[in-house]
């Protein structure tokens, strides 16, 4: 039995009469320890797929299963990092990882224990220096640094990634990948990500999981990107196995699944 | 004075919590909405036979008259910005899995506070007019009794004294309500 398998997940959207299926048929089991990233053009229904497995959004039919325990509802367990940060503007820096740390771990761990945890999650994306500053006077780079630190220092399961570095810059998105594969490879937590970057996804990834267009979409294939780690962005752009990679994702993408205007 | 702290402070626990529940469902704001553009039509001045009636006295009368005056713009400002509330904000105290009473602590409150005293503002501005109207009728106490007794005994300059301190204490109270507000939503506005 796999860690988490998601399990014949449909998703309807329904407004007044109209009913969209969005989802069909979804398959996918995640082993632990696996980056999983998944791919396909906008509209496909991946990030409903992501928020499926968050328990934020419930499914038509079929189910998500985490270590044997079906799951349905949200939970720390599997932390998000949202698109847009998501950080509460109220709070600082700090404050906005001890919230999760402090309703995670409450009970598990004493306040001592509690403010060095969250500390520690700071150091891992090297935000220490500005815990006490608010989202709003930290940049773009850094606020997402913060999101993945408050996911972390939920210690879950699986770390849901969506669409993380979609609204950051090229150099800050590739230093941020750094930051994310390094932390895999020290936390070795089970991570699926959401992406629309073929690159991100070959680089980041153990499995790239290309989803067809909607509406009615499902997995269209799956490739296992097999490159040895640490990898090394520089080094890997002109290894051939890499290359290959990539091409089978744009070739998914481009060739047989292109995309539809208004789908 | 102590009669629009009472009155007011009543009015902001009630209609702060009245708004969270009108806000956070859909079908009491179906039910309830109508109900308080009805009330909150009715001049200050029209409430104060009932609660007359009802407290056979002039003291808490005129603080029903403060509280059913000022509740009104607490509620709807305060359901506007439960209402509000992005869905991010949302996502998050779901996936941390706050109860019910950390949420509304850790997330409307703070996220709705902009809204919430734009009505103690509006709210607190008309509890000053409706005291001083009250007092006009109840008579006894108060600035508005000041004005009409100095009225029936032809003080005509002392009104205008009044009026000027009634002008100036109402300005006071929103600068005060104000500054509470900004100290409070310091950093809520999101970036």
């Amino acid at each position: 039995m796999s860690y988490l398998r998601i399990d014949h997940v449909d998703k309807i959207f329904a407004s007044g009469a109209r009913t969209t299926k969005v989802l069909e048929a979804v398959d996918l089991a995640v082993e632990k320890g696996q980056f999983v990233t998944i791919i396909g053009h906008s509209g496909c229904g991946k990030s409903t797929l992501l928020n499926i497995v968050a328990g934020l959004v419930s499914a038509s039919a079929g189910g998500v299963v985490l270590e044997n325990r079906q799951v349905d509802t949200p939970g720390p367990d599997r932390a998000v990092v949202f698109q847009n940060h998501s950080l509460l503007p109220w709070l600082s820096v700090y404050d906005n990882v001890r919230l999760g740390v402090d309703k995670v771990f409450a009970g598990k761990k004493s306040r001592a224990e509690r403010h060095d945890w969250t500390m520690r999650n700071l150091e891992l994306v090297q935000m220490t220096h500005a815990k006490d500053k608010r989202p709003s006077e930290i940049s773009g780079g850094m606020k997402q640094r913060v999101g993945i630190a408050r996911a972390l220092a939920m210690e879950p399961k699986v770390l849901l990634l969506d669409e993380p570095f979609g609204a950051l810059d090229a150099l800050t998105r590739a230093h941020l990948q750094d930051r994310v594969m390094e932390l895999h490879r020290t936390l070795g937590n089970t991570v699926m990500m959401i992406t629309h970057d073929v690159d991100e996804a070959v680089l980041l990834s153990d499995r790239i999981v290309m989803m067809t267009n909607g509406p009615r979409a499902t997995i269209g294939e799956t490739l296992d990107v097999a490159l040895p780690r640490p990898r090394d962005r520089v080094a890997l752009s002109a290894d051939p196995l890499y290359l290959e990679c990539r091409r089978r994702v744009l070739q998914f993408l481009y060739e047989r699944h292109h995309y539809v205007e208004a789908a | 004075m102590q009669r629009v702290a009472i009155g007011f402070g009543l009015a902001s626990v009630a209609g702060v919590l009245l708004g969270v529940i009108v806000g956070q469902s859909r079908w009491a704001m179906r039910g309830l909405d109508p109900l308080f553009q009805i009330l909150r039509t009715v001049p200050p001045l029209a409430w104060l036979p009932i609660s007359l009636a009802a407290f056979r006295d002039s003291y808490p009368s005129a603080i029903f008259v403060i509280f059913i005056t000022s509740i009104w713009p607490i509620i709807i400002n305060t359901a506007v910005g439960v209402r509000n509330i992005p869905q991010d904000y949302r996502n998050v105290a779901a996936v941390l899995r706050l109860n019910q009473f950390e949420f509304f602590w850790k997330i409307m409150i703070p996220s709705a506070a902009p809204y919430i005293f734009t009505g103690l503002r509006i709210g607190v501005g008309l509890s000053w007019l409706a005291i001083v109207a009250a007092e006009m009728l109840t008579g006894g106490v108060g600035i508005g009794f000041f004005i009409w007794d100095a009225w029936n005994s032809s003080r005509l300059s002392d009104i205008f004294v009044a009026l000027a301190y009634i002008g100036v204490t109402g300005f006071v109270l929103d600068r005060i309500v104000a500054a509470i507000g900004s100290i409070a939503t310091r950093g809520a506005q999101a970036s």
